[in-house]
């Protein structure tokens, strides 16, 4: 199907993302931060869902938004919100912080006036129908090596998670 | 000119009638809207009358009536039920946290809703049909544990606190077992010329039409064995008894939703029977075979396709039947009279309906959708029977089912699942190297 008011949705979710992202980081509740992060990244499923790119969309939604910010949520949740409000933040690092914004506008400001030179004319004409079945063979033709040694990294973290929480073995 | 809209917009809406495909592959935004339309209030009507059945038929089971005084035979109980609801006070406790509060209940009906968009009731009879389907409705109903632990988080109290810590854990710890149970009827996909296998929901049902067999038939008895750790993983996921832990009356008064109270409490409510219904679809659509018939290779010819095609109706006569059987067996006391004659004109309603479905040209549409919720309905009513026969689990009884038994045996599934759809290609190799 061919796609509806793209600009419309492109500007409503970066938006979302956006405000999304400052709330993120300006809540004091935790809770609400991690709520805000949420939705950052379910706006950004969106936009790959746009990018034609269903199979990472829906990746995204699985192991970020139902996965991992479960489990953010589950440990927050157990801790005592009350008093972690209350303390100082003693790791303040606004130079670092300011240096490094500066650092990435300057990158965005720079591919905004060169940017004709480094992306294609034209967008791309990927075919949804069977992207999956791309990302598939892929994954298990072309990059299969950088794949295995991926999941073997990802085997040793479980492990080493598993060694550090269990006391006796 | 407003005449030449008005043919545009006929025209338009016809466009799609002689399409194969569903509206939203078409992209006829009419047709998608009337789709989830029905969806949306078939989904409603089936969780009024989930509620009514379950009530009835667990009292039959525990030897009571059940709900008897509303309406014959307590039919108009749920529409009670609803009216109550909607008329009782909402609470929200003062410490709250309202914002997440107020939007727990939508998060969690929304995960509920959307996943019916790529549910398949026949070939061309889903709303749209994706290419990561199944992806998609594993991703968006797990969302549904979110909402969960905003509610029980949010109400600031014991029993909703504790209530959402054991549903996220459970949820969390089911989702694997159900992934990799979900994988293995996915690779069986795969098993055809191309060698390539879908994720659409469609695709996966087509899949069992070309191999000729539901895939929980498929190297007998893999297939079945992923079945069963889905149908226990899926029990787990919805927070149903045997496993409604997180809602134990006994030791969390009603978990997460405890401080939840009228139109907020049925949004819940609503959610938690969606919920069922669309994990029982993805059952009926992985191992069952979807909307295709019983029997499609053994009874096949033109007269069994007549035979099985005219049970949709068959079965809504058969209901109407026993409600005019009912009918006549109620007490002749003036007193019953308005709900003799009530029973009566709802057997009337489901005899027409009956009758409706009969006509050959509905007949031939309206077949899948038929098989799909027939099979859909075996699985609910499992669900009732669960809750009317097993004991509640254990918290790490539960845990240990799903880490220690349900993972290694879907693991294990998955692997031999692997090597039998390649083993001609192994056997090929050994033989011929």
């Amino acid at each position: 199907m061919a796609p509806v008011a793209t600009p419309f949705f492109f500007y409503m979710l970066s938006g979302i993302m956006l405000i999304g992202g400052i709330l993120v980081i300006t809540r004091k509740n935790p809770v609400h931060s991690a709520l805000a992060l949420i939705t950052v990244l379910l706006a950004q499923a969106a936009i790959y869902l746009m990018l034609y790119a269903p199979f990472v969309a829906g990746v995204q939604i699985i192991l970020y938004a139902g996965g991992i910010m479960v489990l953010f949520l589950f440990v927050i949740m157990l801790v005592n919100i009350d008093r972690a409000a209350k303390e100082r933040t003693f790791n303040s690092q606004w130079l670092v912080g300011s240096v490094a914004a500066i650092a990435l506008g300057g990158l965005f400001v720079a591919v905004y006036i060169k940017g004709n030179n480094i992306f294609p004319e034209h967008a791309l004409s990927v075919i949804e129908n069977d992207n999956t079945q791309k990302v598939a063979t892929m994954l298990y033709g072309q990059y299969m090596f950088a794949f295995e040694i991926a999941s073997l990294l990802l085997l040793v973290a479980i492990i080493g998670a598993v060694v550090m929480a269990k006391k006796r073995i | 000119m407003g005449h030449d809209l008005m043919g545009q917009i006929v025209q338009y809406i016809q466009s799609y009638l002689s399409s194969d495909q569903t509206p939203g592959a078409a992209g006829n935004m009419f047709w998608v809207l009337v789709y989830i339309l029905a969806v949306f209030v078939g989904l409603s009507i089936a969780v009024i009358a989930m509620n009514w059945l379950e009530r009835k038929i667990l009292a039959h089971m525990q030897v009571r009536l059940g709900p008897m005084r509303v309406g014959p035979h307590g039919l108009l109980q749920p529409i009670a039920d609803a009216i109550k609801l909607l008329l009782k006070e909402d609470i929200i406790p003062a410490e709250a946290d309202v914002a997440i509060f107020w939007m727990a209940p939508f998060m969690v009906v929304l995960a509920a809703f959307t996943v019916f968009i790529v549910v398949p009731f026949g070939p061309t009879h889903a709303v749209t049909d994706m290419n990561i389907g199944i992806l998609f409705m594993l991703g968006v109903s797990s969302l549904s544990v979110l909402g969960i632990v905003m509610a029980g988080w949010a109400s600031n109290s014991h029993y909703p606190l504790i209530g959402a810590l054991r549903s996220s854990a459970q949820m969390v710890s089911y989702e694997v077992a159900m992934g990799l149970a979900v994988v293995s009827a996915i690779v069986m996909t795969s098993l055809n010329a191309s060698g390539t296998g879908t994720l659409s929901m469609i695709g996966i049902v087509q899949a069992q039409q070309e191999q000729g067999v539901w895939f929980i038939f498929k190297f007998f008895p893999l297939g079945l064995i992923a079945f069963f750790i889905f149908a226990v993983a899926m029990v787990a996921e919805t927070n149903r008894a045997p496993f409604d832990l997180a809602e134990a009356e006994s030791e969390l008064t009603a978990g997460f939703h405890t401080e939840y109270s009228g139109f907020r409490w049925s949004l819940f409510f609503l959610a938690e029977y969606s919920a069922m219904i669309a994990v029982s679809s993805i059952a009926v659509t992985l191992w069952l075979g979807g909307w295709l018939r019983p029997f499609p290779n053994l009874l096949n010819g033109s007269t069994w396709d007549l035979i099985f095609s005219l049970f949709a109706g068959v079965t809504f006569l058969f209901f109407a039947a026993m409600c005019f059987f009912n009918a006549v067996r109620m007490p002749k006391h003036p007193f019953f009279r308005i709900q003799t004659i009530g029973l009566a004109g709802f057997g009337v309603v489901l005899g027409l309906i009956g009758l409706v479905m009969l006509v050959p040209a509905v007949r031939i549409r309206v077949q899948d959708i038929f098989w799909f919720s027939a099979k859909v309905a075996a699985f609910m009513y499992l669900y009732i029977w669960y809750r009317g026969t097993f004991p509640r689990y254990r918290f790490d009884q539960l845990m240990q089912m799903g880490w220690k038994v349900l993972l290694p045996m879907g693991l294990g599934v998955l692997i031999l699942t692997a090597t039998a759809g390649l083993w001609p290609l192994i056997q090929h190799s050994i033989w011929h190297p």
